[in-house]
């Protein structure tokens, strides 16, 4: 606890707790890293059209694999097409696919985590039985095999209730990649969640709060969940680059994004196949996508890592 | 402890019923026919309903559903469907098994003794630029995604590129690496396992370094380690017998937690490198629709999973009365 009293401010100068965590992760180098990269990425997310000088799926077949220049940053692919566009748009796919997989965990998660913590019971029992059953899968080769299964089932769908032309954009590959991760995902928080709830709930003023009378689901929402966060923020935000690396997994294996979508994935596994042999001179075209790839992976870990040391300083010491 | 034995092995059977109905409907809903597979394309539909009626695929859900579970509790797991065409399940896997869990061991070992030595320097140089490079390369390292290895690592480790490698004098010749063709295994004392068996220790890598310096900053602080010192203790003696021997008894209880992954192949570094272990042969059924094959490798992998936590549970129970009761 030392250090935590060392790097408090001092108690004349009050600061709010939102100040004070800026404060603890930029003066750690590595999650103040993690963070500038994160927030390139996003940069990069939302502003694609502006950044990429291209479209992503311009071809110029007299211009192919040609290495880095000052008109294509990142060279250009076997079909001509610029990778930087692809990868500035793939970052895009990227965020696109980590808010919404963390959107469907949150909702699945936090509902059925609190109400197992809290209740108890049969509610408890059947909720934490199914994220075991979850959790007896073995990991990504189950995330395969339902992004597999479903992807089929949901373009007929689509095509059934008339969105025929839904269907045959890439657009439907986005709900195949964010259901298969989400399934998956709300296992582990729901546990996380329920963990917290049942410590907290015991606390005086979740107690009081219930001789007040107040109804079970505002004292879950009001004065539980709130003060459950923390860890859960934590935990979460090191998940976040593995949401990302399985994307380019699924996509990587044509389960995912297919191109001409730009995904990471796919531009590595457009490339890596078919070039690596022809390695150096055509190294760029999976060194660049896998090392962007790996820079998100890593920069989520050290600002996961960096969240975590400010947040729960006593398990730095 | 005997009531909390039995409610572990009495939920089993229920967590295996359900594990086995999901992987079940995912193959029977999945995508694609497999008898159409079989046929191709432009197959007579009579002899496509003749072959449905055969393989048993015109029943009811339920109906397959309990043939199925009462021929694998016989272990008979069906039939390849595609590419073994008829060989049996059981056979495949009896072929592919002992393939991944030599190559995992091999990872366990490559990421014991590279994530040991690193975290114990870490522990030991706390909070030093030494630390910091450790940590930092120990994220790095699972940080770069598998499909980025497999090539690059795949290109530099390579013969063929004698002339780049002398250039960048690195001069790694460990034999004629081909991936992505059969064959490719030679078992584990050949040089060809160094790399699939490196890029799956990588995650090995990162979970000893993290648990070793954690472990080694905490017994450091110990008052039996004061103690040792003050008795006037060589430096060499007190880190070797009294600190390191602790902080290696968590890693046991890793150790024991992996050994229910290791019948999981990695499917990306075995089909990349062309392992024909578990990995490999669940990738080539899930792409080519092979269903019974991709059901039983999911329900061997469940269970061991199970299995390797209910016996790490059994042993905390035994170690630590106060889990018994909750």
């Amino acid at each position: 606890m030392a250090t935590l009293a060392a790097s408090l401010p001092t108690q004349t100068r009050a600061r709010s707790p939102q100040m004070w965590l800026l404060r603890r992760i930029l003066t750690n180098p590595p999650a103040a890293l993690g963070a500038l990269v994160i927030l390139l990425m996003l940069f990069a997310a939302i502003f694609a059209p502006l950044i990429a000088p291209y479209p992503y799926d311009q071809q110029n077949l007299d211009y192919i694999e040609k290495g880095p220049s000052a008109a294509h940053w990142f060279g250009t692919d076997g079909l001509g097409r610029d990778m930087f566009s692809r990868i500035v748009w793939g970052a895009r796919s990227a965020v696109f696919v980590i808010v919404m997989v963390t959107a469907v965990s949150l909702a699945l998660g936090v509902p059925l985590g609190a109400i197992a913590g809290y209740f108890g019971g049969w509610a408890d029992t059947i909720i934490m039985r199914a994220a075991d059953i979850l959790f007896a899968f073995p990991g990504m080769l189950f995330v395969f095999f339902i992004a597999a299964t479903i992807k089929p089932g949901i373009i007929n769908w689509a095509r059934e209730i008339g969105l025929s032309d839904l269907a045959r954009t890439g657009y439907l590959d986005y709900a195949v990649v964010i259901i298969a991760l989400g399934v998956i995902g709300w296992a582990g928080l729901a546990r996380m969640i329920r963990a917290q709830v049942m410590t907290i709930k015991e606390r005086e003023f979740v107690i009081g709060a219930r001789a007040t009378g107040v109804p079970a689901w505002r004292v879950i929402l009001r004065h539980i969940l709130p003060n459950a966060i923390t860890p859960i923020i934590v935990a979460m935000s090191m998940g976040l680059g593995d949401i990302a690396l399985s994307e380019g997994y699924l996509s990587f294996l044509g389960i995912g994004l297919q191109p001409p979508a730009p995904s990471w994935g796919n531009i590595i596994a457009e490339n890596a196949g078919r070039y690596w042999r022809r390695f150096p001179e055509m190294i760029w075209l999976v060194f660049i996508p896998g090392l962007v790839l790996a820079a998100i992976v890593f920069a989520f870990n050290f600002f996961g890592d960096g969240l975590n040391e400010a947040l729960n300083p006593e398990i730095v010491d | 402890m005997a009531a909390f034995v039995i409610r572990r092995l009495l939920w089993l059977p229920i967590l295996l019923f359900f594990v086995s109905l999901i992987t079940f409907a995912l193959g029977v809903y999945g995508p694609g026919d497999p008898i159409k597979v079989l046929l191709g394309i432009r197959a007579n539909p009579e002899t496509i309903e003749r072959l449905r009626h055969e393989y048993g695929f015109d029943q009811p859900f339920h109906i397959q559903y309990l043939r199925y579970v009462a021929n694998a509790l016989q272990g008979n797991f069906g039939y390849s469907l595609v590419k073994y065409r008829d060989q049996p399940v059981g056979g495949l896997i009896a072929h592919a098994l002992p393939v991944t869990i030599q190559l995992n061991l091999v990872a366990i070992f490559l990421g014991l003794g590279i994530g040991v030595p690193l975290g114990l320097l870490a522990g030991l140089k706390r909070d030093t630029w030494i630390d910091l490079l450790i940590r930092g390369l120990v994220i790095a390292g699972i940080s770069l995604p598998i499909i980025f290895l497999n090539p690059v690592l795949t290109f530099i480790f390579s013969r063929r590129h004698d002339i780049v490698l002398t250039a960048a004098n690195l001069r790694f010749s460990i034999g004629p690496l081909l991936p992505m063709v059969q064959g490719y295994w030679d078992g584990i004392f050949s040089a060809k396992v160094i790399l699939p068996a490196f890029i799956e220790s990588l995650g090995i890598i990162a979970v000893m370094t993290r648990q070793m310096r954690a472990g080694m900053i905490e017994v450091l602080s110990e008052d039996y380690i004061r103690t040792a010192r003050a008795k006037g203790l060589r430096e060499r003696v007190v880190i070797v017998r009294h600190a390191m021997r602790n902080a290696l008894i968590p890693i046991a209880t890793i150790l024991g937690l992996m050994m229910g992954g290791l019948v999981a192949g990695s499917f990306l570094v075995e089909n990349w490198f062309g392992v024909p272990g578990v990995g490999a042969l669940a990738f080539d059924a899930l792409f080519s629709r092979d269903y019974y094959i991709t059901m039983a490798l999911v329900l061997l992998i469940a269970v061991a999973y199970v299995l390797s936590n209910l016996l790490v549970d059994l042993t905390y129970g035994l170690l630590d009365p106060r889990i018994r009761k909750a």
